[in-house]
């Protein structure tokens, strides 16, 4: 599926999207960070999906990426919408005291994915 | 009964997501349930990664004790950096010398059915997690 640590980034409608592998170190989530704020400024992306369906843990590390991407994302006029948490790393984030404030969540990345086009298709 | 143990070398980055793996295997070895183990291996990273950006590198041991439905993993985290001076500040939700979020120690305490830490100066640190399967 992936090649050594990074997980595929795909772009669809100016949406840009990634299912994160299993398991990143900290590096690699750094890495990741990098990689989609590029691609965002690149396509000027209206929005950025993250699945993290694969993942069995989110730590502080990686929860604070899924914050500041939000940021990042969000000053370059694109949505940040997080697909697929699971329900015990929900509970564990709550217990870490990790808010994720600004991060948008959808059950999965048909429904973000429809949710980043029907603003875009909005009148303004 | 066992006598088997895991223990994991905590010198990178990288060894943080090995010592996570390595927490989920034990998880699973005791049959814990999905929330059980997310918790547990969360408090692992969180841990872990402090020994490795505070505490210059440790290890981490993991071993199952009790038995049947009684079982439980035991981590325990041990260093050689310099321990932590205030240990209740440390503990606090948000309190950091890094550029953190000050939710480690704090958050990994709340994840796990016990946890134990003792640091010195001369020492270093050493954090024992412990979670049951349910
Ligand atoms: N193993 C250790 N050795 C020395 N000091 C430590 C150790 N672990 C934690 N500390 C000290 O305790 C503080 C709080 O740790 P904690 O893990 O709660 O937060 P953090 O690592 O700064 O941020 P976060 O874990 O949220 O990214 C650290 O900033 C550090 O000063
Ligand atoms: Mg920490």
């Amino acid at each position: 599926m992936s090649t050594s640590g990074s997980s595929p980034i795909v772009t669809i409608m100016g949406c840009v999207i990634v299912a994160i592998r299993d398991d990143l170190d900290d590096r690699e989530v750094l890495m990741l960070q990098d990689q989609l704020v590029e691609e965002v400024a690149r396509v000027k992306a209206r929005g950025v999906i993250i699945d993290i369906a694969s993942l069995e843990i989110v730590d502080t590390f990686a929860g604070r990426m899924l914050g500041s991407m939000a940021q990042m994302a969000h000053m370059m006029n694109a949505r940040t919408i997080v697909v697929g948490m699971r329900p015990a790393v929900a509970m564990t984030l709550v217990e870490l005291g990790m808010t994720l404030d600004g991060v948008e969540t959808a059950l999965n990345a048909d429904r973000a994915m429809s949710l980043i086009l029907g603003r875009r298709i909005k009148p303004s | 009964m066992t006598d088997e143990s895991w223990t994991v070398a905590l010198v990178r980055q990288s060894d943080v997501a090995f010592a996570r793996q390595v927490a989920m295997k034990a998880m699973t070895a005791i049959g814990a349930s999905a929330i059980k183990k997310t918790k547990f291996v969360t408090a692992v990273s969180e841990i872990a990664r402090n020994a490795v950006i505070y505490g210059h590198g440790g290890a981490i041991t993991f071993r199952v004790v009790g038995i049947g439905l009684h079982r439980s993993v035991v981590g325990e985290c041990t260093d050689r950096g310099p321990g932590i001076a205030d240990m209740q500040l440390a503990l606090k939700d948000g309190y950091t010398t890094g550029s953190g979020l000050g939710l480690g120690l704090s958050g990994a305490r709340r994840l796990v059915d016990r946890f134990d830490i003792i640091s010195s100066a001369e020492s270093g640190t050493t954090v024992t997690l412990e979670s049951a399967a349910r």
